[in-house]
Parts: C-alpha cells; structure tokens; sequence
C-alpha cells in the first residue's frame, strides 16, 4: 500500500501527510507557508481531477482496500464515492483558501502551524473516505489532535481551558463510538470492520437503539447539537481564527457525515424511534442558538452560535430520513462550509488588522474597506439563505423534507431563518456601516490574493445558487444507498 | 556479574558488560524461537516449558530490559555505590522472570516469583542514604512476603485437593468446585493481584514506587509488572480454566476497583513520580480485563500492552530521572529547551492514554474486544472505556506543562546524545507498534 499512490484515496491522504511532516523541518515561515499552499493545491487538483473519473468504470481509481490488521480483520479500505467526493472537495477548497490568506510571519513557529495544519487535513480526509470503522475511528481520534495542539499554542488568553474541554469531550464521544464499533464487530460474521458487513449485520431492535446513541453521541458532540454544544462558542473563540475556520467548516462536518454514512445506514429501527425527540430537541436548540447570537457583541461568538444553528437544521434534515430532505442536506453541508468560511475570512481580516473582535467597538468599515464590505454582504445573504445564493438551495429542501415530516416543526424551525436574517444583518450594519470608531481610521482594504480568494468564495455561492445540478447528480447515487433500508 | 565488580572499576565497562550479557540472551531466545531448540537442554521434569507465547513473552521483556538498560544505564551507576552489584540484581531478576515464563508446576511459580521479588526488595532500598527508600523496601519486604505466604497457603489447599502441583493436572482435575478449591483459588488470587498492585491490594504500591529510587521504580512499574501479569494469566487460564465461570466476577470486581482507584487518585497527584505510580495502577486494571476474558484477543492483547505499556513508561521515567524535582512544574517548556525529548515524551503519554497511532491505543483496544467478546459484562466494558477518558486529564497536564508553559528551569537539562537517540527509537518503537500491531501478534 505504501507504494499504492495510483488511485486518488492514496494521494489525498498521503499528500497533506507528506507535506504536513516535511514542514516540521522548514526552518523559514515563509518556506513553510510555500510548502503549504503546494501540497492543499495539489490535492484539491487531485478532488477536481478525480470529479472526472466518477464514474463506476473507474471504481479501481476510486477506492483503496489493503490488508492491514489480518490478525482482527481489519481493512485498510477508503472510497471516493458521491458523498465523499463533496466532503473532500470541500476539504480542499477550505483549506486552499486558508493557506493563501494567513500571512507567513502572523504565528510564531509557523513550520510547526502549517505542518498541524495539513496532518489535520489528512485526518479529515481520512474520515471523511473511510468504509472500515477501526480506519474510521483512526482517521476521527487523529483529527483531533493537530486541532488540540493548533489552538492550545497559538490561541486566545484562555485557550488552554477551552481546548482541553473540548478535547476531552469529544473523546468521550468517541470512545461511546468505539465501543459501538467493537460490539458490532464481535456480532460479524467474518470478524469485519467494514461498512457493508455492518450494514448486513441485522441488530435487533433494542440494540440498534443503544448502538444508534453511542454514535449519536459522539457526533452530536461533534456538530454540535443543542444541548452538547457548550464546548463550542468558548473553543472557537479562543482558537486563532484560521483554526477556527476549519472546524467550523469542515470538522463540524465530521459529525454530519458520520450520521449520514454510519447512522442513518445502520440503524434504520432506532432512527425511526429516536428521531421525533431528538428533532424536537434539536429545533430548540436552533431558536435558542439564533436567539442568543442576537445578543452576542462578539463577533467569533456570533459566528459560532449562527453555525451551532445551521448545523442543528441540517441534522433535523437527517433525522427525518426524506429523501429531499437528505439531499438537501449534502448539498448544504458543501454550502455551510463556504459560506461560514467566508464569514470567518471577514472576521479573520478585521482581527488581523485591529485586534478587535467586539463588534460595540466597530463601525463604519464600509468607507474605509469597500471592497470587503461587498463581500461581507455577500457572504452574509448567503447564510440568510436568500434565494440565488447557494445556501437557498440547501434550506428550501431540508425544509420540504421537514414539513413533510411535521409541519410544526418546519414552522417552529423556520424562526430560526428569521432570526438569522436578524443577527447578520444586524452584524453587518453595526460593523460595516454607522459611525466610525477612532481606531479604524488606518484600516487597510483587501487587497491581491484576499480579494482572489473572496472572489472564489462568492463565485461558488453563486454558481451553485444558480445551478446546483452537478452537486445533485454527483452524490444521487450515494443519496440512494444510505436511504436503501427506509423505502418501506 | 557480581565478581565482575572485583575487576573492573569503570562503570562504563560494567554498562557495556551487562549490556552484552542482555543482546546475548536476546539472541539465545530468538534462536530457541525459531528452531524450537533450546541451548542447554535441563530435565526439569515438565516443570518448565516454554511454549512460543512465553518465548514471545520473553523477548519482549528481554529487549524492554535492553532499553532500559541503554536508557538508564548512566542512573543506575548513579544509584548505589557499587554498580555492578545492582546490575547483577537485575540478572537475578531476569532468570527468575525466565524460570515464570516457563512455568508448568505451582512450584516453578513459586520459585520463580521468589526470585523476582527478593532482589526487588533490595533494589528498592539500594538508596541507603534515603530514609523513603527505605521505608519503601521495608514495605515492600513485609507486604510482599506476606502475600507470598498466602501463595503458598492457597498452593498447598490446591494441592491437597486435587493431589498434583503441575497445572495440567490441576486443570484436569477442577471441574467443580469445592470449598477446599475455592479458598486456595481465593488465596492464590489474592497474592496475585497483591504482585499486580490490583485494588484492594494496591496500597503498597504509591509508596514503594514513589520511595525506590526512580530507576529502580522504573524497571519495577514496567518490567516487573509485566511479568506478574504474565505469571497470572498462564496461571489461570492454564490451572484454574475450567472454573472460568466461577471467579470471572470476582475478577471482573478487581478490575473495576483498580480502574476506579488508579484512574481518580491519579488525577489529584501533583508529583509526576506518584502521579506515574497510580497510573501504573490504572493499566493494572486495563490488563485485568484480559485475565477476565482468557480468549485469544486477551492474550495477544496482553502481549502487545506489555511491549506498549512497557515502552512507553520507561521512556518517561528515563526523563523523569533526569530532572531536579518530580512535580509537573519540571517539565514547565520542554518542548522549547529540548524539543527531542519533549516529542518523545509526548509519544510516550499519548500511548499511555490510548489515543490512535499509538500502541497503547490498540492494546487498549484489544483488551476492551476481549470484554465485549466475553459478553454480559458492558458495565465493565463502559467504565473502562471512561476510566479512558479520565485518564486523559492527568496525562495531558505534563503534555501541557510541556508545550505550553514557558521553562522555568534556570538550568537547562543536559542529554547526552545516546540518550536522545534512544528516546527517538522509543518513539518510533511505539508507533510502528501502533501502526502496525501485527509484528508482535503475528508471533504468537
């Protein structure tokens, strides 16, 4: 395997692995910064290369299957089907961007940011293409640490409180997971790891309903959802904000996708029983995340809170096993991640030039930074989900799917729609526009590869507001083989 | 190696000297292994064989003590006024480890235990000048007779039960249950969890551990543990097997309390030595669940937490021994002063916490499969799995303390550049291990 570089698993996870070690021994912040931006370009070539080779007769090119634990049957297998495809593509694009923008002198040890950087974007690749759960487990534990490291460095004053919170929550989750994953591997025939002979196994009932929450923990965990979320507003804030950014656009994306391949997949009998509780539970918890980012002055919080919503709505769009609704959700996950990343940029540039994440103390940013402004707005409409924005697309069919499940829930659910228009547009006038704050006078517009980046960003909002079929047709099939066990 | 202190007064040629004797018997060892003919053919009257699980088992340990020795080679000099004497111990120590690998007769284990821990007891009070040394000898002296003593006691009830010391017999002969059976079981597992440091039976452990000088605790929370662990195991999967049943809720119990008490006593140490001695105690409970379960995931789990476990603590205890005092403050910047050894340090305590890449994670994970596989004791199963996750806080605090304090140390700590070396191969070690767990489990 480790010669095995012909198919496109192999390269995505070999390449930030290489690239993320090999900058442990960059002594140059610029070097290492260089380093980075040629190994997250080359992988997302090889996603963008490989949205051409999807089709079934290229299957060789897209899986990977070594033996590597003979002695427990466990199989080194990845996939690069529809739904993997879309996380990995957005895995590059996230962390393409981010490495472009993070100015080579802003961290000290720079090598050391860059290099945790990568190896956690190939643990996110690994977990997002794995079929065998012990990779799967492998692939989630390792995510975590680069992050742990990233934040509790570089991060905020009270940084190491709040990472090792999260940390030691999220490992909890998992090792719920883990046992779920030994349980049903011991009921395996042929003592498997993998997916499909999980998907065989047929648990009774009860079972399923216990495997079904130790799972559900580890990713409700992970997303957050309403009420395991505390860990989250105080860890993004403490974390630096290009960290932030990709556990908010991506690694939350972990728990979502953990649902829809190993979840949904596995335990339709305890889905079709949890999951009115849990939407109800969930609906809460986006109203009272919307609700509470109306209050927030800060503006990483504000973010974070307006992400804890997103995500709940996304997962009530799981729950309810829709076929619309599902879809809609893959798409929405692709959409989250750039628009919440492109809110993260804007906060990310006024950090880095004032130092200032207390909306109170801004204003008037719009005469000084036009450019941003335009931007900002974009992005901004963009998580209000208006339509021809992408995030439209995303919202309309989980909320079809959610109304033709409860249509109470759907109504309930849809304040959270208002509430956000509220908190955005809010947050944009008190920032951008209003009376400018003293401190702002030297504020510098964006310039160069910012404005390039911004420009990708709100393109991809765009394009896929107008035309998402390429999205639809890529994941339909993977759509269909997680619902196979609903269609009764 | 005694009379070798008669000749040669360089301690380095004495480190040499017992460095070679230990690559010597690594080399018998694998050579018994692989053709299956032993160098010196004793008749031992069936007392002692070594089936490839105890080969196994015993190049792990020999190449455990190997590091050891090339880690701590320089501390061990350091400890006591003539240093061959204390190397000669530890080859003591070696061939009784070797007479319980082997062991097919209650007897062999006796004898063999008696070996192992006479020389124990002198190598924890070999700080003559220390008054904690020893007080930690003399602990260890009485508290380990005395459970001798019930090993003994429980032999001769087994004996007198079932008429024969050698296991086969004995397991042959144990289908039921009598009460005579019984309290020689109880008693012998009670002297077994007491070598272990299982709870109830741990309380000599934090003070003999913290007391010995901190080399010597090394080689006793590693290497030593790892053999009474073995010792256990093959005691009662091959003697007392058929009565699975009865005792695996008794052990099932022990296993609990241990997790329990190690893991939360261990969280409010502020020494890093005592710190070090509770969490022994934890992966003491971890290993009991393979002693619950007896199937082939236990064993070979077992195999693989030794080297892991083993691995991973003498590396700490090497830095440990290095520094001025033993509070977490000591590694205050690690990472900025000796960035080597912090990363090695750092891969040694995430194995011990059982995160993936590491061996410990998969030795963790095994014994964890060999409960589920057992079946009706998720109980178990649950709280070891949060006994994980506790774990992770004091572990972490030196991770922390590591690399994101700032060094208050005014003195830097000098390492020699063997020393660096070995800390980078034990890293490595307990990777490849984790990457690739199959090296060991192969062999069996």
């Amino acid at each position: 395997m480790f010669a095995a570089v012909d198919n496109f698993p192999a390269l995505l996870i070999w390449l930030p692995l290489f690239g993320g070690l090999f900058s442990f021994f960059l002594k140059n912040a610029q070097q290492s910064k260089t380093n980075a931006i040629i190994f997250s370009a080359s992988s997302l070539i090889v996603v963008l290369v490989s949205l051409f080779f999807s089709g079934k007769e290229h299957f060789l090119l897209n899986q990977v299957s070594y033996q590597w634990l003979t002695s427990i049957g466990s199989n080194f297998g990845l996939i690069l089907d529809g739904l993997t495809r879309t996380m990995a593509l957005l895995t590059a694009i996230v962390f393409f961007l981010v490495f472009l923008l993070i100015p080579a002198e802003q961290y000290k040890d720079a090598n050391r940011f860059f290099a945790l950087m990568l190896l956690t974007q190939c643990g996110l690749y690994g977990v997002f293409m794995a079929t065998d759960a012990l990779v799967f487990y492998l692939f989630w534990e390792l995510a975590l640490i680069p992050v742990y490291f990233l934040a509790s460095i570089w991060g905020g004053e009270k940084r190491i409180r709040a990472t090792f919170k999260f940390f030691i929550y999220t490992f909890v989750g998992s090792l719920f997971m883990l046992l779920a994953i030994l349980y049903m591997y011991n009921k395996t025939n042929g003592a498997s790891f993998s997916l499909m002979s999980f998907f065989n196994l047929n648990n009774t009932a009860s079972e399923q309903y216990w495997l079904f929450f130790a799972f559900f923990i580890a990713f409700a965990i992970k997303m957050p959802l309403f009420p395991l979320h505390t860990w989250q507003p105080e860890a993004y804030e403490q974390s630096p904000t290009p960290v932030t950014l990709v556990l908010s656009s991506v690694m939350v994306k972990m728990g979502l996708f953990g649902m829809l391949r190993w979840v949904l997949p596995l335990f339709p009998l305890a889905v079709k029983y949890f999951n009115t509780s849990i939407i109800i539970v969930a609906s809460i918890g986006i109203v009272y995340a919307s609700l509470v980012a109306i209050y927030q002055d800060n503006i990483k919080r504000l973010i974070a809170y307006s992400s804890i919503a997103h995500i709940g709505l996304m997962a009530i769009g799981i729950l309810t096993f829709k076929q619309i609704a599902v879809e809609g959700v893959l798409l929405q996950m692709f959409n989250h991640g750039i628009n919440i990343a492109a809110l993260w940029i804007v906060a990310y540039m006024i950090e880095k030039q004032t130092g200032i994440t207390a909306i109170s103390q801004l204003g008037g940013l719009a005469r000084r930074a036009p450019v941003l402004a335009i931007f900002m707005v974009i992005a901004s409409l963009a998580n209000v989900a208006l339509p021809l924005t992408n995030a439209f697309i995303g919202e309309f069919m989980i909320f079809n799917g959610i109304y033709q499940f409860n249509w109470m829930v759907a109504a309930f659910a849809g304040l959270s729609i208002i509430f956000s228009a509220v908190y955005t547009l809010n947050m944009i006038k008190n920032v951008f526009y209003g009376e400018e704050r003293t401190a702002l006078h030297s504020f510098a517009d964006i310039k160069g590869v910012q404005i390039l980046v911004f420009v990708v960003l709100t393109a991809l909002i765009l394009l896929v507001g107008f035309y998402p079929a390429p999205f639809f047709k890529m994941f339909s099939d993977s759509v269909g083989l997680i619902l196979t066990k609903y269609n009764s | 190696m005694m009379y070798t202190g008669f000749f040669v007064k360089s301690r380095n040629t004495i480190n040499l000297i017992a460095i070679a004797g230990i690559v010597l018997l690594i080399i018998c060892n694998v050579h018994e292994f692989i053709s299956g003919m032993s160098l010196f053919s004793i008749d031992t009257k069936g007392m002692l064989f070594h089936s490839n699980f105890g080969l196994v088992f015993l190049l792990i340990i020999l190449i455990s003590t190997l590091m050891y020795f090339l880690l701590s080679g320089n501390d061990i000099n350091a400890a006591g006024k003539s240093s061959s004497d204390l190397y000669a111990l530890i080859f003591f120590i070696l061939s009784g480890i070797g007479v319980v690998a082997g062991f097919k007769s209650l007897l062999m284990l006796f004898l063999g235990i008696e070996i192992v821990s006479i020389p124990l007891y002198v190598l924890a009070g070999s700080d003559k000048s220390n008054l904690k040394s020893n007080e930690a000898a003399l602990k260890y002296f009485l508290m380990g007779s005395f459970s001798t003593g019930l090993m003994l006691m429980g032999i001769t009830l087994i004996y007198g039960d079932t008429g024969s010391f050698y296991l086969d017999a004995i397991k042959a002969g144990l289908s039921v249950l009598t009460p005579m059976k019984a309290a020689g079981l109880l008693l012998v597992l009670a002297s077994m969890a007491f070598k272990v440091s299982a709870a109830p039976f741990h309380f000599w452990t934090p003070d003999v551990y913290d007391g010995a000088p901190t080399v010597f605790t090394s080689f006793m929370a590693t290497i030593v543990k790892s053999v009474a662990f073995y010792a256990f195991l093959h005691l009662f999967d091959n003697a007392f097997g058929n009565l699975h049943e009865d005792w695996k809720n008794l052990v099932a119990v022990i296993a609990l309390l241990t997790l329990l008490i190690g893991n939360i006593t261990a969280v409010f140490q502020q020494s890093v030595k005592r710190m070090l001695a509770y969490s022994s105690i934890a992966q003491a409970g971890f290993m009991m669940l393979a002693i619950l379960s007896l199937n082939v995931f236990a064993k070979q789990g077992l195999l693989l937490y030794f080297a892991g476990y083993s691995i991973a603590t003498l590396g700490i205890f090497a830095v440990l021994v290095k520094m001025k005092d033993h509070s977490v403050d000591a590694f205050n910047g690690l990472s900025k002063t000796n960035p080597i050894i912090a990363l090695s340090v750092l891969v040694s305590l995430l194995s011990l916490a059982g995160i993936p890449l590491t061996a410990g994670f998969f030795a963790k994970y095994y014994m964890l499969l060999a409960v589920i596989r057992e079946g009706h004791l998720m109980w178990l199963v649950v709280t070891a799995v949060l006994c994980a996750a506790v774990s992770i806080y004091y572990y972490f605090r030196v991770i922390q303390a590591m690399y994101f304090k700032e060094p208050t140390n005014i003195l830097t700590l000098e390492f020699s550049s063997t020393f660096k070396w070995m800390m980078i191969i034990n890293a490595i070690l307990i990777i490849i291990l984790g990457i690739h767990p199959d090296i060991i489990l192969s062999l069996i």
